[in-house]
């Protein structure tokens, strides 16, 4: 076992069934400080619903969910979250109305003048928080003041991803964020994902694309029909190894092909 | 120069407005060979028209910015203006509602009135925030009963001879002053404050506000209680300056209110919209019933053209929304 200082996640037999579906069996899971780690696997082998159970979105049906040292039992994913874990899902969860600074700083604005529900916002702070936040992460939104809207898939997702970023999260999880983007757009993401690493903000990545995986992060899990089958080190395996361990065959071709 | 994007939204009613106003001045000089702006007395009673139902609408507005409905503002205002209007009554009322509460201060009828709206807007959104009822039902509900607890509470008498402290807030350029008094605070709030905020989050996209950590249900029954309040102060006024309290007061009001909303460019989809944009909607609501009463054209032409224009500016919206979502 690793020092358990060091640990920020861990979970414990994590079994998540649906009736007589097990979609999630004994998964053993453990992510260090500052670690960017990617959870691969073919469409239901469990990826989406380990996030589900560890984000609060759902409960396990057993096992145990250890963060920060502490056991957890997140019964939403705004306990999840304000404990400190951050989500982007691929449906993003913007305000499509509001503005980039008031998406942004949405249930956590900055107040001019404290009076309950009718405090007076602090639009000047707020625009120039989005801004550094926003600078930091390389993206040009030409203006913060429009809706997000009407914003292009790539910067509503960078605004998405800036929200989790800029609020000091302990820990960040990021299902797809590139799958719905173009070649420029997911660029700018993983940009934001290398900035991260510096700020040793720790990052569950699921994604599809492994030479992004490659690419970004430090230890891919490897989850096949439920279970979690592999734990290797990134730049100790390559593409064949974790292909063969997502698809469960020694070296197929034509598997290989779809993956990278 | 002016470029059109860089024009508040606002602009584009307000021209429509203007329009309007120009075209019944010319239709008057053809029809009927009167100007009909350069009438004061004309110009006045179109103000104080708008001001009831305006006042419904600063509360309808926030409703439908949080893609609901409020569809009890009608009866919410009898039912606050009979209330008011019993506890109003001056010490030598003939026949009183309550001869032990004769004479009482105007603070109390005024509070009382506005109380009960509260009270039925919370029971509005109490029930559109937990059990899951549309709205449209929820308020639905509210506008038969209301309107038959009115009728119940005098057995169905007017109630006369208020105070002439209590009518004096109704008389002059009072309803007009409260009015614009209430848009022009709401319009700040749902502006600048931590309230507003949540109402265009709520509507734009209600998930992902719970996420953000807003508690929705609470938002929304506050919501609802400010319209039910504000439904309250519009029967108060009204009751005021009509001197008398009647069941059958602001019937149909809830329409032309939500009209005035929908006219104003809130988007019955919720997540768009601003009370300076329905305070021109109000306006013009008056404007088109004031013009075609000057050029004589009887009431039930005018209630049809008034069904063409919710429905046209609804399509309106509906087109804008389908622009958006091309674009994103």
């Amino acid at each position: 076992m690793n020092n358990s200082d060091d640990i920020i996640l861990r979970t414990e037999n994590l079994t998540k069934r649906y009736g007589g579906v097990h979609a999630l069996e004994d998964a053993n899971f453990t992510l260090k400080k500052g670690e960017h780690v990617a959870i691969v696997g073919d469409n239901g082998a469990g990826k989406s619903t380990f996030v589900r159970q560890i984000t609060g979105v759902e409960q396990p049906t057993s096992g145990d969910i250890f963060f920060q040292g502490k056991r957890v039992e997140f019964n939403s994913p705004l306990e999840a979250r304000e404990a400190g874990i951050e989500s982007v899902f691929q449906d993003l969860a913007l305000c499509n109305d509001l503005d980039v600074p008031s998406n942004l700083f949405l249930g956590r604005e900055e107040l001019l003048f404290k009076f309950g529900p009718f405090s007076i916002l602090d639009e000047k702070k707020m625009m120039e928080k989005a801004k550094a936040v926003l600078e930091r992460t390389a993206i040009k939104i030409p203006n913060l003041s429009n809706h997000v809207g009407d914003m292009s898939g790539g910067q509503r997702q960078c605004v998405a991803i800036s929200r989790s970023a800029s609020f000091a999260s302990k820990l960040i999880i990021m299902d797809e964020p590139t799958a719905a983007l173009g070649v420029q757009e997911t660029t700018q993401v993983e940009n934001i994902i290398r900035g991260l690493k510096e700020q040793e903000v720790p990052l569950i990545l699921i994604s599809h694309n492994l030479r992004q995986v490659f690419n970004l992060v430090d230890k891919i899990w490897v989850f096949r029909r439920g279970r979690i089958v592999g734990e290797v080190i990134a730049s100790e395996t390559d593409g064949n190894e974790i292909v063969s361990m997502i698809t469960g065959m020694q070296g197929g071709v034509h598997e290989k092909a779809s993956y990278i | 120069m002016f470029k059109r994007e860089n024009l508040p939204a606002e602009a584009s009613i307000f021209a429509v407005f203007i329009g309007i106003a120009v075209l019944f001045e010319v239709l008057g000089w053809v029809f009927v060979g009167k100007s009909f702006l350069g009438n004061p007395q004309r110009l006045e009673i179109i103000i104080l028209q708008v001001c009831i139902f305006g006042i419904i609408a600063v509360g309808v507005t926030q409703v439908i910015i949080t893609s609901g409905i409020d569809l009890s503002g009608g009866a919410v205002l009898a039912l606050s203006a009979m209330v008011a209007a019993s506890l109003a009554q001056s010490a030598d009322a003939f026949a009183p509602i309550f001869p032990q509460f004769l004479g009482l201060p105007i603070i109390i009828p005024i509070t009382i009135g506005l109380l009960v709206g509260a009270t039925c807007g919370w029971i509005n959104g109490a029930i559109t925030a937990y059990t899951g009822i549309p709205s449209f039902i929820a308020t639905l509900g509210m506008l038969v009963t209301a309107r038959a607890v009115a009728v119940i509470y005098t057995e169905g008498q007017p109630v006369f001879s208020l105070s002439e402290s209590f009518t004096s807030i109704g008389s002059g350029a009072w309803p007009v002053l409260i009015f614009f008094t209430v848009a022009v605070i709401f319009h700040l709030v749902l502006k600048h404050t931590v309230y507003g905020k949540h109402t265009y989050a709520i509507g734009s996209n209600e998930k992902a506000a719970r996420v953000a950590g807003i508690n929705v249900r609470r938002h929304k029954i506050m919501v609802y209680t400010i319209a039910g309040s504000l439904s309250g102060l519009a029967g108060v006024v009204m009751c005021a300056r009509a001197t008398i309290g009647q069941s059958g007061m602001g019937t149909m009001y809830e329409l032309d209110a939500i009209s005035a909303v929908v006219i104003g460019g809130t988007s019955l989809f919720g997540g768009r919209g601003r009370i300076s944009g329905t305070v021109i909607g109000v306006c013009i609501l008056g404007v088109i019933t004031s013009g075609f009463t000057f050029l004589r054209i009887d009431f039930y032409y005018q209630e049809i053209v008034k069904g063409m224009i919710i429905v046209g500016a609804v399509m309106l919206d509906q087109r804008r929304q389908a622009q958006q979502r091309l674009r994103a």
